[in-house]
């Protein structure tokens, strides 16, 4: 679902990867959560995720859900950034049979979905092998 | 708290049932299980249903089903956790009658899925995916467990074959269960040939859109012997656990921990080792996941699904047999029906009932139904007295 307002509430992990970290054990959360599974701390401290890490699993998409139709076949990877953090997200300007573990990606600022019936286009991180 | 038994099942069959609606599959499904146990009132009634509001645009359904299988005022509620809504309708139906709450109480569950379009379907589904991190970015269902697949095989090896050989054998069973949406033989080569859906996945990996629905009723194990009428099965284990939804966020996402966590707390109900399970329904939504399941019930050890697959351990004439009803893969998979189908499969066999797929000399089974990519998992082990 992707409405205005899921859009704006969205925009800080997705334009800009903000992160929380717990203040008492240091463990990540992406998105943020309000309290820390490990040790039950609801301090945090803001954090951004790094900005390169390695393709840890991949898949190709070829039958596609509604708002990816065009894109498809398109690469989805689990990426480990540099930090230990996992992410889930796109792996773009990629062939398929590039695609392997241990692939080094850097991430970028693109394009997700295109617009739906709320009229709004959705931005956000993909992952791109590095050059 | 009171044991607990199982005294009636009843299943529609599986498949694409454009006549029936979705109160009819459940009323269908009741109807056969209150025969079954000879029971004409129930005391009250549980539902599992993933989503009747975007597959038939209807929510308020406990009390809808209620009605139309003739028991109003009966206290009526549907339970949801994805496709384990099933399972959680038993465990909810188990803790009512456990409690002294209720006495006869019937757990079904129900999916009517195809009169919307396979787009819309396929959206539902994905609404078990966590929305923000996984769905957001265009990851399907099949994606996730492609996922999965992609990292067992890096990480111990297993080979393609092997995931295919999940949906053949399945199909092996389910061509010999009349309920099932998918009656017909495949081979290794169809499955590795067919449609690609999410790579290393083909549409022979996945289950299909199914309408369906099936019912137990249980009721306290002194009321059961007292009736009689058939062999009494004991429900001896019921567990539920959860974990994070989004694949990524587990530490190890090859490994199901919700459905391990569940399974330890059933195996120490029934005070038995998984070496002390005959044989098991679980929750092959995709070939990957059966190989997974395998693991996280500790039949075999981590890594090692694929290869016993291959080597025959879960066929029926194999040491633990899994999925003689044919699974979620041949059988069909209506999302909310799925977790009690299984149980009457298991109640089937344990009866000797199950013809030309009975398995032989059964005693114990166990059912295993997850919701999503493992986000929630439901165990239960079941004794024939
Ligand atoms: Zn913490």
């Amino acid at each position: 679902m992707l409405t205005p307002a899921i859009v704006r509430r969205n925009t800080p992990q997705r334009y800009r990867m903000e992160a929380a970290k717990c203040a008492k054990c240091g463990k990540v959360f992406f998105p943020p959560r309000l309290i820390c599974d490990a040790c039950k701390s609801r301090t945090f401290k803001p954090y951004t995720l790094p900005q390169e890490g390695t393709v840890v699993s991949h898949t190709v998409i070829r039958t596609a859900p509604r708002g990816f139709g065009d894109e498809a076949p398109y690469c989805m990877g689990i990426v480990e950034l540099t930090d230990g953090t996992r992410i889930l997200c796109q792996i773009a300007d990629c062939e398929p049979e590039r695609l392997e573990i241990g692939l080094k990606v850097a991430i970028e600022f693109r394009k997700i979905q295109e617009a739906g019936e709320s009229g709004v286009i959705a931005y956000g991180y993909k992952a791109v092998p590095e050059r | 708290m009171r044991d607990v038994a199982i005294i009636g099942i009843g299943m529609t069959d599986f498949g694409e049932l454009w006549n029936d609606s979705l109160r009819d599959l459940f009323v269908k499904a009741a109807l056969d299980a209150m025969d079954d146990a000879g029971v004409d009132h129930i005391d009250g009634l549980v539902a599992g249903c993933m989503s009747p509001g975007l597959f038939a645009g209807q929510e308020h359904i406990g009390s809808l089903l209620a009605d139309y299988l003739g028991q109003a005022p009966i206290p009526g509620v549907r339970v949801e956790s994805a496709c384990a809504s099933g399972g959680m309708a038993l465990r909810t139906g188990i803790a009512y009658v456990a409690s002294g709450m209720h006495d006869v109480v019937l757990c079904g569950g129900v999916e009517k899925m195809t009169d919307v379009s396979g787009a819309q379907a396929t959206y539902a589904l994905a609404t078990a995916a966590d929305q923000d991190a996984e769905a957001f970015h265009g990851a399907t269902f099949p994606g996730l467990y492609a996922l999965m697949a992609t990292a067992h095989m890096h990480k111990y090896g297993t080979r393609r074959e092997d995931l295919a050989q999940v949906a053949v054998k399945n199909h092996d069973n389910g061509m010999l269960n009349p309920h099932a949406q998918y009656r017909m033989k495949i081979t290794v080569d169809q499955v590795i040939n067919s449609v690609k859906v999410a790579d290393p996945l083909n549409i022979l990996d996945c289950s299909p859109i199914t309408d369906g629905a099936a019912a137990v009723i249980i009721c306290p194990l002194e009321m059961a012997k007292k009736l009689k009428k058939k062999p009494i099965v004991k429900i001896t284990g019921s567990a539920h656990a959860t974990d994070t939804i989004a694949l990524h966020q587990r530490a190890d996402m090859t490994w199901l921990k919700s459905t391990a966590d569940a399974a330890a707390q059933a195996y120490k109900q029934a005070g038995v080792k998984p070496s002390q399970i005959d044989f098991a329904e679980v929750h092959d939504c995709f070939t990957i996941a059966e190989i997974c399941v395998l693991e996280a019930l500790g039949v075999v050890k981590k890594g090692q699904g694929g290869k016993a697959t291959r080597e025959g351990l879960t066929a029926r004439d194999g040491k633990f047999p899994v999925n003689p009803s044919g699974g979620l893969k041949s059988k069909g998979h209506p999302v909310g029906a799925t977790g009690i189908a299984q149980i009457h499969e298991i109640v089937t066999q344990l009866r000797g009932d199950a013809g030309k797929r009975q398995l032989k000399g059964v005693k114990r089974g166990l059912a295993q139904n997850m919701g999503g990519s493992g986000g929630s998992a439901v165990v239960h082990i079941l004794e024939v007295l």
